[in-house]
């Protein structure tokens, strides 16, 4: 038989309906991959006997012609989604063996359309960074190796201490490194400032962040409550639609999600994008953005031309201010959200001689270097007589981050094309040691999305001259996916699909 | 705006956060890198911008002020690092 992990969700989804394969046979083979790729340390909990008894499940429904939307398609979940029962740690260990009791709102729409959940899926600590090297349970290996490495190297980066192995993006590391290398057919994420979108740019896989608002945030590990924003990590276009289609909708338990019909996503790939209006933002073209780069994002251009649309040149002139803006706005929210970790409730308890000694001591224990760090940036911007000359300012700047957006929407431009990321995947152990700036600019192309809060999907369009690859990101207008998947497809089929090397890991 | 060893101690008290002696340089370092780099909002003309509150237009949600979950004392304190009879326990804080 054919290896079952090498099926896209869409192939998977109607071999199981017609009955060519079962659910559960299904999701022993994404085990079973799981298993051989344990190196990769892209699971930081595998689930396999919930994972049979919800496949099995699955096969009962799917033999009564009862089928879910996603009826026995097995996926990963970020470690950053509450699942009721099964241990949640957003990768710290301030939270321990933290075992909610209650199930996130999008996971538990995910397992009412029929999912299998394989496990938890590792991610920088609080989903703070942008190469899941920040994660209390190590970093997450790419997939995809670097150019040029021969397998004895590969192995022995593998078994050692990682180093110079590429970096699958951040936060969600896990959940593009474990689509990527087809440990599920599909990953939950998160991205607050891009991560979602660049670690899908950075392991060719296909990533959405949807509109702030579209889905639920309750029951995931909050970072910056106004930026945060649920999304899926798939291997394709249509695979992606069909994740979110079952993610998004309302919910009365967050006052900030939005109570508007979910559209049917996967219609709107292959729809026709003949007149549509694209922009292509001069202020995108930085300085030090690598001329690959800049090629892919002009062949971008082409392939939406030869489909009809109509390219024109828009400016978006406060674009240079959004990622230090994004570095007070998010750090504080940060610092509010996180006060919540105190030994008290749950999670780790450092004991002290009072307890105010008690909150520093655990604190201080649990988080890692990079979340102290966001978390004092915060309390700074907030603290008496700098609020108004740091937050405040943040906070204005990011309305005229969002006017710069609508003024180009309002002139009747459907979507927005623009590179993903300013490189391709680095190395582990490579960069930010020495200046956490270093590695905050892997964002700068995404975070004015989140600051807008308009959805953004990043997809593979080619490859660098090492190999690796590289992505093109979509920006729409508030709440219209529906035609980033339009355009995306035409991407996609233009650019082909992106696979890595054999399984050098297993 | 840069800030001294003195008020790296006191962000970390206001944020709760134990810091050593060693870390107090280490910190300040990062801590002004990341002050430069926002520097450059200084730049900005923002008069007469009002500040983000929403980022998505809408009205705040209302609902009815009455108890609609609850009675799980038990699922509430499950994680606690140490509760005795559904109270959470923590170090004398009153002498």
């Amino acid at each position: 038989m054919t290896d079952l992990t090498q099926l896209t969700l869409a192939e998977a989804r109607d071999a199981l309906r017609s009955k060519t394969i079962s659910a559960s046979e299904l999701t022993k083979a994404h085990l079973a991959a799981m298993e051989q790729a344990r190196a990769l340390n892209a699971y930081v909990l595998e689930t396999p006997d919930q994972a049979l008894a919800m496949a099995a499940k699955s096969d009962e429904k799917l033999a009564k012609g009862e089928a879910g939307p996603l009826e026995g398609i097995p996926l990963g979940i970020k470690d950053l989604y509450a699942t009721q029962g099964v241990r949640t740690t957003a990768c710290s260990n301030i939270l321990g063996d933290f075992t909610p009791q209650y199930e996130s709102t999008v996971t538990s729409q995910l397992w009412r359309d029929g999912a299998v959940m394989l496990g938890k899926l590792n991610n920088d600590e609080f989903a703070m960074g942008s190469s899941n090297e920040s994660s209390s349970f190590g970093p997450v290996v790419s997939p995809w190796a670097p150019p040029e490495w021969p397998q004895d190297k590969l192995d022995a980066a593998l078994k050692g201490d990682k180093k110079g192995l590429l970096v699958p993006g951040g936060s969600s590391g896990g959940s593009s490194a474990a689509v990527a290398a087809h440990l599920c057919l599909g990953a939950t994420a998160t991205d607050t400032g891009g991560s979602i979108r660049q670690p899908a740019a950075f392991t060719g896989t296909v990533g959405i962040k949807p509109t702030y608002g579209r889905c639920s945030r309750w029951g995931i590990v909050a970072f910056a409550s106004s930026l945060d924003q649920a999304g899926p990590i798939a291997r394709t276009v249509r695979d992606s639609a069909i994740m979110l289609r079952s993610m998004a909708g309302h919910d009365a338990k967050d006052t900030t999600s939005v109570d508007r019909a979910v559209p049917d996503y996967e219609a709107a790939v292959g729809r026709s994008i003949k007149g549509m209006k694209i922009g292509i933002p001069k202020e995108y073209r930085v300085d030090g953005l690598s001329e690959e780069i800049d090629r892919l994002w002009l062949k971008g251009v082409q392939w939406l031309r030869d489909a009809g649309a109509e390219i024109v040149d828009v400016s978006l002139p406060h674009t240079k201010y959004a990622l230090p803006a994004y570095y007070i706005v998010a750090p504080a929210e940060a610092s509010s959200n996180l006060a919540r970790y105190d030994g008290v409730r749950y999670g780790l308890r450092v004991p002290g001689k009072d307890i105010a000694d008690m909150y520093e001591k655990t604190r201080a224990a649990g988080f890692g270097s990079e979340v102290r760090r966001r978390i004092m940036i915060g309390t700074y911007v907030l603290s008496a007589g700098y609020y108004d000359a740091y937050y405040v300012r943040a906070q204005k700047i990011r309305t005229l981050i969002r006017q710069d957006f609508e003024n180009v929407y309002h002139a009747g431009v459907d979507a927005i094309l623009t590179p993903a990321t300013p490189s391709p995947a680095f190395g582990i152990g490579e960069m930010g040691a020495s200046d956490p700036v270093e590695m905050y600019l892997n964002d700068i192309f995404t975070v004015t999305v989140n600051m807008a809060g308009l959805p953004g999907l990043a997809l593979p369009a080619g490859l660098s001259a090492g190999g690796l690859p590289l992505g093109l990101q979509l920006i729409g207008r508030p709440f219209d996916e529906e035609a980033l998947f339009s355009i995306a497809e035409v991407i996609e089929q233009a650019a082909g699909h992106f696979k890595p090397q054999q399984a050098w890991w297993a | 705006m840069s800030v001294d060893q003195a008020t790296v101690r006191r962000i970390a008290h206001l944020a709760r956060i134990a810091v050593t002696d060693d870390e107090v340089p280490h910190l300040q370092g990062e801590l002004n890198a990341i002050l430069d780099f926002v520097a450059q909002l200084d730049e900005v003309d923002v008069s007469g911008v009002e500040p983000m509150t929403s980022v998505t237009p809408m009205a705040m949600k209302k609902r009815v002020d009455e108890v609609t979950d609850g009675f799980y004392a038990d699922r509430v304190t499950a994680n606690a690092p140490a509760s005795d009879d559904h109270f959470f326990i923590v170090p004398k804080v009153v002498e």
